[in-house]
C-alpha cells in the first residue's frame, strides 16, 4: 500500500468538492506509519443523495469514514460540511453539525436500554446535559423525546425491545440500534458502516427501503460502506470505488461495475 | 566534581535497585499482558519466607533460598496465572488492573495470618557479606549489598536479553501476548508460554525480594511496595516494553535521586518534600509525554474481532422486582438501624458504625468514578485527605464552622479531582490508575508532611470550639451519628439524581463506548471533568467526615495503601450501586471491629476478604457482593413465582455483567423481522 502517489485518481464527478456539496472532500490523506490508508480521497455528496462506497477490504473505507466523523486525525487535505471546514475540529462538534454514523465493528452501550441509547442521542444532539437539571431531578424523559423515540424505534421495529438493555441482544439486532440512534438525532449525513453485516437478507432488504425512505422524505443524504453489493445497488444513487487508500471508479452502481480498474480490484485480474 | 562522585556513585547500587524492580515490571508486562501492580509484594513475599525460614527454622540460607525463591516465587506466580490471569480476556485491562491491586493489599497481609505476626529485623545478605567493604570507588565503600544488587542486575538483564531476544521462546512470549490464539492456531501451546513468563517473572521478584531487603534494617511490605511504585516511573520511561531501557532509566533514577540530595540545600521544602516525590513526578511526565504509554492497555489482538466485546465496568442494569424487594429490605434495615442506633447500641459500636457511615460516604466517591465515569482512580483516600486536611485547618486558624468547612474541603479535593483529570485526559484504563497512583503517593511524600498543612505524624486535632452548633464529642455519639446520616443521605440522593439524570446517561454510553458517545456530539472532556469533579468533592465530605470522628487528623488516614483497599472494598461490595458503597463502608468498619475480639495475625483478615472478592472482578464486574444479592433474589422470586424460568427476568440474570452481543442468537431477544414502516408512520 506503501508508496502509491495520492490522489491518482479524482473522483467524486464534475460536482467534486464544489460548495453546493452538503460534504465534500479535497485530497485527504491519512497515513499509519509507513502505511497509506487514504492517500488523497476527493470526494463529493449533494443533500439528500445516497452514495455507494466500496472496495476491497483494506481499501480505506472506514479510515475515511474515521476522519470525517474525527475519529481519526486526517494528515493532510480538506473536509468541508455544509460549507464549514471540518479540520481540527472535535468530533463531537462535527456530529453536533449534523453528522451521524454507525460502526463497522459495532458500538452499543452495554449498561443502557435501547431506549437510553436513543434518549442520549436526543439530549446530545441539543448539547443537552446540566448537572443542575439532574440535582433538580429535572432529567426524566419528556413526553416528546418518548414519541421521538417510539417514531424511530418503529421506523426499525424495535420498539417492543425499547426496554431491554442492548447487552440481550444479538449483533444484528444492535445494528438497527445502532442505527436508530444515528437516526433520532435526524442527521444531515448518516455515515453508515457496512449497516448490513450480521442482519438476514429479509433485513437487509427492510434495511434499503428505510434508508430510501428516509432519503425521500427527509432529505437526508446518507454515505454507505456496504459488502453486500446487492443492496448497494438497490439504494445508491451513485457508487464510487475505493481500493488502496485511493478513489479508482465513480458513477452509477453499472458504470462502476463494468469498470476494469474495478474488476482488477476485486478479481485480481492480471493486466 | 567530588560532590558529584560523592552522590552520583552511591547513586548507582540506589538506582539498580529501581533497575531490578524496573525489569520484573516490563517482563511482566511484556510477556503476559499484565502489568503486575503485585510485583511488589511478590518480591516481599518471598523475602519474608525466606527470612522465616533461616531465622526462625534456622534452615541454611541456600536451601532457604532454594524453597523461598527458586520454588515459591514461581510457583507463586504459576497460580496467579492458573487461578486468575488466564481467566481474564486480554482485553480486559480494568479486570488485570483490580487483580493486580487486590493482590498487592492482600499478600502483605496475608503473610502475618498464615504465619504469624513476625517482626523481622537484619535480613541475611544473599551473596556478598553487606559488612564487608570489598573496593573502594571514587572514595565510596562499596559494600557486600552494592556489589551483589549491581552485579545480579547486570547478570539478570543480560540473561533475559539472550532469552527474549535469541529463543524461540523469547519470541513465542512476544506473540503470545500479541495474541494468545494465534499462537494457539499456528500450533503453539500458548498457554503453557505464559505459564512460563509468569514462572519467570516471578522468579526475578522472589530474587529482587530476597537480594533487596538487607537495605532495610526491618522487613516491611511498604519499603517494597514503595520501591515498586518507584520504579514503575523507570519501567514507564522506557515505555513498558525495552528492558535494557528500563534498566538506563532505573539507574538514571537512583543517580538522579541521590545528586539532587547532594545539591538541594537541606532544610529547604524542596529537600524535605520535593525530594521523595521524585519518582511519581517522573512517572507523571512519563505518563504525560511518552508516546507508547497513551494506548497503554489498548487492545492489539488481531484476533480481537472473534472477541466477545468487552464487558463493561459492571453492569447497572438490575430487573425492576429486585429493586422492588431491595428498596423494602433497605427501608426496614434503615429504620431499625437509627431506631437501635439512637436507643440500645453500645457506645463503642455507636462509634464502629459511625465511622462505617463516614466510609460509606467517602465510597460513594468511587461509586461515582468507578461504577457510574468507567474510570479507576486510586487516589480517593487522598482526595478524601486534602478535604479533610482544608475543613480542619480552616476551623482551626478561621474559625470556620465545620460543615462549612466541609463543603471548602470538597471544593478544594473536588479542584485538586479536576486537576488529576487534566493531566490524564488521554489516559484510560492502566495509565490513568497509574497517574491516579503516581498522585496518592505524591501527595503521601510531599504534601500530607508538611507539618503546617497536616501536622505530619501527629495529625492536627479537631478544636471543640468550630464544631458548633453540634457537639460532636459527646460520649453518646447521637449528634455525629445525625450529622453522618444527614450528609449521607444528600450525598446518596446528589448520586441517584446524577445516575438517573442525563449526565448518568452519558456517563453510562462513555464506559460502554468513547467512540460512539463522541460521535453523538457528546463532550467526553467535559464530561471526564465533571465526574472527576463530583467525585472529588464527595471524598471530600467523606475525609471531613472522617477525621470529625476521630477527632484528629492524620495523613496515616488516607494514605495510597488505603486508596487501594477502599478501591477494593467496593469493588468487592458493587461499584454500580449506592448499596454497594454503604454495604462496604459499614462491613468495613464492622468486620475490623470484630477481628479485634480474636488474636492479632488474624487482624489483616478484613483487607483479605475484600481482596479475595476483587478477585472475582473478571467474572463479576457488578462485585461478587451484588452479585449474590442477585441471585438470591432471583432465587426468591423463581421460589415465589412457582417456577418460572430465571433467565426470564430481564437484566437480572446473574453473571450477566457482560454478556456479549456478540453471541448470537443463543440468549438474545426474539425480534420479529422487519415490517414495512414507514416516515408517514412516523409522523403519525
Amino acid at each position: 500500500m506503501a508508496g502509491l502517489q495520492p490522489g491518482a485518481v479524482r473522483a467524486g464527478g464534475p460536482d467534486g468538492g464544489s460548495n453546493d456539496s452538503l460534504l465534500a472532500t479535497q485530497g485527504v490523506r491519512k497515513s499509519f506509519g509507513g502505511v497509506s490508508a487514504v492517500a488523497g480521497v476527493d470526494l463529493a455528496i449533494g443533500r439528500g443523495e445516497i452514495l455507494g462506497l466500496v472496495g476491497p477490504n483494506g481499501a480505506g473505507k472506514t479510515t475515511l469514514f474515521n476522519c470525517i466523523s474525527g475519529q481519526e486525525r486526517h494528515d493532510g487535505g480538506t473536509i468541508q460540511f455544509k460549507g464549514t471546514s471540518l479540520d481540527g475540529l472535535p468530533t463531537y462538534k462535527r456530529a453536533r453539525l449534523g453528522i451521524g454514523r454507525t460502526y463497522q465493528r459495532v458500538e452499543v452501550f452495554p449498561d443502557l436500554t435501547v431506549e437510553d441509547h436513543l434518549i442520549v442521542a436526543e439530549r446530545a444532539r441539543h448539547g443537552d446535559g446540566r448537572l443542575w437539571k439532574d440535582l433538580c431531578a429535572r432529567s426524566a424523559p419528556r413526553p416528546q423525546e418518548l414519541d421521538n423515540v417510539i417514531q424511530v424505534l418503529e421506523l426499525v421495529d424495535l420498539v417492543e425491545l425499547r426496554h431491554t438493555p442492548v447487552s440481550a441482544l444479538g449483533l444484528g439486532m444492535c445494528r438497527l440500534v445502532e442505527l436508530a440512534r444515528a437516526l433520532i438525532r435526524r442527521p444531515d449525513l448518516l455515515m453508515a458502516d457496512e449497516p448490513s453485516s450480521g442482519l438476514d437478507v429479509h433485513e437487509t432488504r427492510e434495511l434499503a427501503n428505510v434508508l430510501r425512505t428516509l432519503q425521500r422524505e427527509r432529505g437526508m443524504a446518507v454515505l454507505l460502506v456496504e459488502h453486500d453489493l446487492g443492496m448497494v445497488s438497490e439504494v445508491v444513487d451513485r457508487t464510487i470505488v475505493m481500493d488502496l487508500g485511493q478513489v479508482i471508479a465513480s458513477g452509477t452502481f453499472d458504470e462502476v461495475m463494468a469498470n476494469s480498474d474495478v474488476r482488477r480490484a476485486y478479481l485480481g485480474v492480471a493486466t | 566534581m567530588e560532590r558529584f562522585l560523592d552522590f552520583g556513585i552511591p547513586g548507582i547500587p540506589y538506582g539498580c535497585a529501581y533497575a531490578l524492580f524496573a525489569v520484573g515490571l516490563v517482563l511482566t508486562y511484556q510477556t503476559t499482558g499484565v502489568f503486575n501492580f503485585a510485583f511488589g509484594a511478590q518480591a516481599f513475599a518471598s523475602a519474608f519466607v525466606f527470612i522465616v525460614l533461616v531465622q526462625n527454622a534456622g534452615l541454611p540460607i541456600w536451601l532457604s533460598f532454594v524453597i523461598a525463591v527458586v520454588i515459591g516465587a514461581p510457583l507463586l506466580g504459576l497460580i496467579f496465572d492458573r487461578f486468575l490471569f488466564r481467566r481474564i480476556p486480554n482485553t480486559n485491562t480494568t479486570a488485570k488492573v483490580v487483580t493486580g491491586i487486590a493482590l498487592l493489599v492482600a499478600i502483605p497481609t496475608l503473610l502475618p495470618v498464615i504465619f504469624g505476626n513476625q517482626t523481622l529485623y537484619n535480613p541475611p545478605t544473599l551473596f556478598f557479606n553487606q559488612s564487608i567493604v570489598y573496593f573502594t570507588l571514587a572514595g565510596y565503600p562499596v559494600n557486600g549489598h552494592d556489589l551483589s544488587v549491581v552485579v545480579v542486575t547486570a547478570v539478570v538483564l543480560s540473561a533475559l536479553l539472550v532469552v527474549m531476544r535469541f529463543t524461540s521462546l523469547g519470541v513465542r512470549m512476544r506473540a503470545a501476548v500479541e495474541s494468545r490464539r494465534l499462537v494457539e492456531l499456528d500450533g503453539g501451546n500458548a498457554g503453557r508460554v505464559v505459564s512460563i513468563a509468569w514462572a519467570m517473572s516471578s522468579l526475578l521478584a522472589g530474587l529482587a525480594g530476597v537480594l533487596l531487603a538487607p537495605a532495610y534494617p526491618e522487613l516491611q511490605a511498604q519499603n517494597f511496595i514503595t520501591l515498586m511504585v518507584a520504579a514503575i516511573a523507570a519501567a514507564a520511561c522506557a515505555s513498558l516494553r525495552s528492558l535494557p531501557r528500563a534498566v538506563v532509566f532505573g539507574i538514571l533514577l537512583g543517580v538522579v535521586s541521590l545528586l539532587l540530595q547532594g545539591y538541594i540545600p537541606t532544610q529547604t521544602i524542596f529537600y524535605s518534600s520535593a525530594l521523595p516525590s521524585i519518582p511519581f513526578i517522573v512517572l507523571v511526565l512519563a505518563l504525560l509525554f511518552v508516546p507508547g504509554l497513551r494506548d497503554l492497555g489498548v487492545n492489539k489482538d488481531p484476533m480481537s474481532s472473534v472477541d466477545t466485546p468487552m464487558p463493561p465496568l459492571a453492569a447497572a442494569i438490575r430487573s425492576p422486582q429486585m429493586n422492588r424487594i431491595m428498596r423494602t429490605l433497605w427501608l426496614t434495615i434503615l429504620a431499625f438501624f437509627v431506631i437501635s442506633m439512637l436507643t440500645w447500641i453500645p457506645a463503642n459500636w455507636e462509634n464502629v458504625f459511625n465511622s462505617g457511615l463516614a466510609f460509606s460516604t467517602l465510597f460513594l466517591s468511587i461509586t461515582m468514578i468507578t461504577g457510574m465515569g468507567g474510570q479507576l482512580s486510586l487516589a480517593q483516600g487522598t482526595l478524601a485527605g486534602v478535604g479533610a486536611f482544608v475543613a480542619v485547618q480552616l476551623g482551626n486558624h478561621l474559625g470556620v464552622n465545620m460543615v462549612v468547612g466541609m463543603l471548602i474541603g470538597a471544593g478544594a479535593a473536588a479542584t485538586i479531582a479536576i486537576v488529576l483529570a487534566l493531566l490524564s485526559l488521554r489516559l484510560k484504563g492502566l495509565g490513568l490508575a497509574l497517574m491516579t497512583l503516581a498522585a496518592a503517593l505524591f501527595f503521601d511524600s510531599s504534601v500530607f508532611p508538611v507539618h503546617g498543612f497536616t501536622g505530619g505524624q501527629s495529625g492536627v486535632n479537631l478544636q471543640q470550639s468550630w464544631s458548633a452548633p453540634f457537639n460532636f464529642y459527646e460520649t453518646s455519639g447521637h449528634q455525629f451519628f445525625i450529622l453522618a446520616m444527614v450528609v449521607l443521605t444528600l450525598v446518596v440522593f446528589m448520586v441517584v439524581l446524577v445516575r438517573r439524570g442525563t449526565v448518568g446517561r452519558y456517563l453510562g454510553a462513555i464506559r460502554g463506548s468513547e467512540t460512539a458517545s463522541a460521535g453523538l456530539g457528546i463532550n467526553l472532556t467535559w464530561q471526564r471533568l465533571l465526574v472527576f469533579a463530583l467525585s472529588g468533592g464527595v471524598a471530600g465530605v467523606g475525609g471531613t467526615l472522617l477525621v470529625i470522628n476521630t477527632q484528629n487528623a492524620n495523613p496515616n488516614q488516607f494514605n495510597y495503601q488505603l486508596s487501594l483497599v477502599f478501591v477494593v472494598i467496593v469493588i468487592t461490595t458493587g461499584v454500580t450501586t449506592v448499596e454497594g458503597a454503604i454495604q462496604g463502608g459499614i462491613g468495613f468498619v464492622v468486620i475490623q471491629q470484630l477481628l479485634t475480639y480474636v488474636p492479632s495475625r488474624f487482624q489483616g483478615l478484613t483487607v483479605v476478604l475484600f481482596a479475595a472478592g476483587a478477585l472475582t472482578y473478571a467474572r463479576h464486574p457488578e462485585g461478587i457482593v451484588e452479585f449474590a444479592k442477585r441471585k438470591s433474589t432471583l432465587l426468591l422470586q423463581h421460589h415465589l413465582s412457582g417456577g418460572a424460568r430465571l433467565e426470564d427476568q430481564p437484566g437480572g440474570t446473574p453473571g450477566s455483567g457482560g454478556s456479549a452481543q456478540a453471541e448470537g442468537p443463543s440468549g438474545s431477544v426474539a425480534r420479529p423481522p422487519l415490517s414495512q414502516s414507514t416516515l408517514g408512520a412516523e409522523r403519525g
